[in-house]
């Protein structure tokens, strides 16, 4: 859990101060092959993971703590098991509102991207817009998207959409707009139109930008659906972290934390290496 | 080919205006070799961006197999000093992209794309991306891209400055021998006086900040010509010597 707040809080501040400088970190993935590597990207990682459970264990016995206060490791893994099927159905819900919502900042969200990159005028007109919009604190606004769109699953896609939207758009604006000078002489020589330079030189070359935008948001996303659902809902993880808490079941709640660090780094994660599919070139060009 | 008359232009810069080229006369003919030498911010690249239709003059004409230059033409191809490569394209797709931006067939620029790429000692490397060669090899995938339409005027600025000593020469010498088999007319910036001998039947030197036509030094040095070692070294050392007073004019009175 730990680890994954971790991730999540510096991508969004890093997306409000400088989302140009944090490509280069952000490309390089865990990219070893010898054992040597590949035990220093998994092994460790798991070592500190294991000490620090065994640890938790520890304590619980060792200072004999309630259970409603802090649940020994046992205790959520029972947790797990018999809520197994009805943890699964609240993971799905959760995560489907996760990726709706990524999804939709991405259709909406790059087209305008590609607008204010395209003429000064329209940045102009739409940034400073933008700027404030995204000022707001999201998590004031989802009292009011339940007033206005009910309990249902829009209200948290919405929500996630107000996340992602605003890194999506800034990442690739920018990723548009830093187009070498030579490859815009280059198209300039060939006499190409606006279009064939947007998709044959441009909007390529944006693409590991847009990828640092994407993984930004996916870690915001999961963010952004469990507000939406601590605010009003009858479903989802967030949902069942706020029933737990209110009858004291604080292992089921702990289960259900451990399952949205789970859905956030399979889903950064996966971001990750589809950029290193797509994009084996960003890595050793930036 | 290539005719400019009375052509000057003015730059608009922060500190006042830029003269960078004055009054300039220039003829080339058709399947002519001109270097052009001269201090580097003397108009150069400026001249040549004319030509390739990327910048209008702001005085007198420029004309193009006698049609006068207003944007860039499908038969005019320019090579940078830098590779400008697609990053993520293999080489030959980077060498077919002006079959696609220019909308020509595709399966027979293909064909003369692996010819190319043979010609300048790539052949085996057309799937490889561009990070995984060598500058100089690099330079050579961007030097069959600006010869794969089949250009009647090439336009190189500096392309090989940016290369090592002796990948330079190599590149030089493939120049000359890939334009013994195909007829183009070339325009080479350039300011290593090595390199303009080596590769002009014509040099065209310009005068410092305002450029002006300073002097046009024939090259009458039998082909193919090579450094180092040959029959020719004696011309090659006069007309080096020759260009070298008319570009470094305060240290003629010392030396000569
Ligand atoms: N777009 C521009 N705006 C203002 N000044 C320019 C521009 N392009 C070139 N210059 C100026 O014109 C002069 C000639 O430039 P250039 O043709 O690039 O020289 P060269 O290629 O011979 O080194 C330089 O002084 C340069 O600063
Ligand atoms: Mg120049």
């Amino acid at each position: 859990m730990s680890g994954v707040g971790g991730v999540n809080g510096v991508d969004a501040s890093r997306a409000r101060t400088e989302p140009a400088a944090a490509a280069p970190a952000e490309a390089r993935g865990a990219g070893g092959t010898g054992i040597r590597e590949r035990l220093a990207d998994w092994g460790f990682p798991v070592l500190g993971m294991v000490v620090v459970i065994a640890l938790w264990w520890l304590a619980t016995v060792v200072f004999s703590i309630e259970k409603f206060l802090v649940p020994s490791p046992k205790d959520v893994v029972d947790a797990f098991t018999e809520h197994a099927g009805f943890l699964l159905a609240q993971s799905w819900v959760t995560l489907l509102e996760t990726v709706e919502g990524f999804a939709l900042s991405i259709v909406v969200g790059v087209p305008i991207a590609v607008l204010i990159a395209s003429s000064r005028l329209i940045e102009r007109m739409i940034y400073p817009l933008l700027l404030v919009v995204n000022a707001v604190p999201k998590i004031a606004i989802a009292p009011i998207l339940v007033v206005w769109m009910g309990f249902g699953q829009l209200p948290k896609i919405v929500m996630v959409f107000l996340l992602c939207f605003f890194p999506i758009v800034i990442s690739t604006a920018s990723g548009l707009r830093s187009t070498p000078a030579e490859l815009v002489e280059l198209v300039r020589s060939l006499d190409a139109s606006r279009v064939q330079a947007f998709f044959k030189v441009r909007f390529p070359y944006a693409l590991p930008q847009v990828l640092v935008g994407f993984k930004v948001a996916i870690s915001l996303a999961v963010i952004g659906a469990v507000i939406a659902e601590f605010v009003g809902a009858d479903a989802g993880l967030g949902f069942v972290i706020v029933q737990s808490g209110a009858s004291a079941d604080t292992p089921l709640a702990f289960a259900a934390m451990a399952l949205l660090g789970l859905i956030s780094i399979v889903l950064f994660y996966g971001l990750a290496a589809l950029e290193r599919r797509l994009l084996p070139w960003a890595e050793e060009n930036r | 080919m290539i005719q400019l008359s009375h052509v000057s232009q003015v730059f608009a810069g922060r500190q006042g205006q830029v003269h960078a080229l004055d009054d300039i006369d220039l003829e080339v003919r058709r399947n002519e070799f001109v270097t052009l030498v001269g201090r580097s911010g003397c108009g150069k690249s400026t001249m040549l961006r004319m030509i390739a239709g990327l910048l209008t003059p702001t005085s007198g004409t420029v004309t193009v197999a006698g049609e006068p230059v207003t944007k860039p033409r499908r038969d005019v191809s320019f090579m940078f000093q830098r590779p400008a490569l697609l990053p993520w394209r293999p080489v030959l797709e980077n060498v077919l992209l002006p079959v696609e931006i220019l909308g020509l067939d595709r399966d027979s620029h293909r064909r003369r794309a692996h010819e190319l790429l043979e010609l300048v000692g790539l052949a085996g490397f057309e799937k490889r991306l561009p990070h995984e060669l060598s500058g100089g090899m690099q330079q050579r995938v961007s030097l069959c891209r600006s010869l794969i339409q089949n250009p009647n005027v090439l336009l190189m600025d500096e392309p090989f400055s940016a290369l090592d000593a002796l990948t330079r020469e190599e590149l030089s010498v493939e120049l000359q021998r890939i334009r013994m088999e195909q007829e183009t007319t070339i325009v080479f910036v350039t300011h290593s006086i090595e390199e303009a001998v080596l590769l002009a039947d014509r040099v065209v030197v310009l005068s410092a900040r305002p450029g002006r036509l300073r002097r046009i030094v024939e090259v009458d040095i039998p082909r193919p010509r090579t450094l180092g070692h040959n029959a020719h070294a004696d011309r090659v050392t006069e007309v080096s010597a020759e260009l070298h007073e008319l570009l470094m004019p305060v240290r003629t009175g010392e030396t000569a």
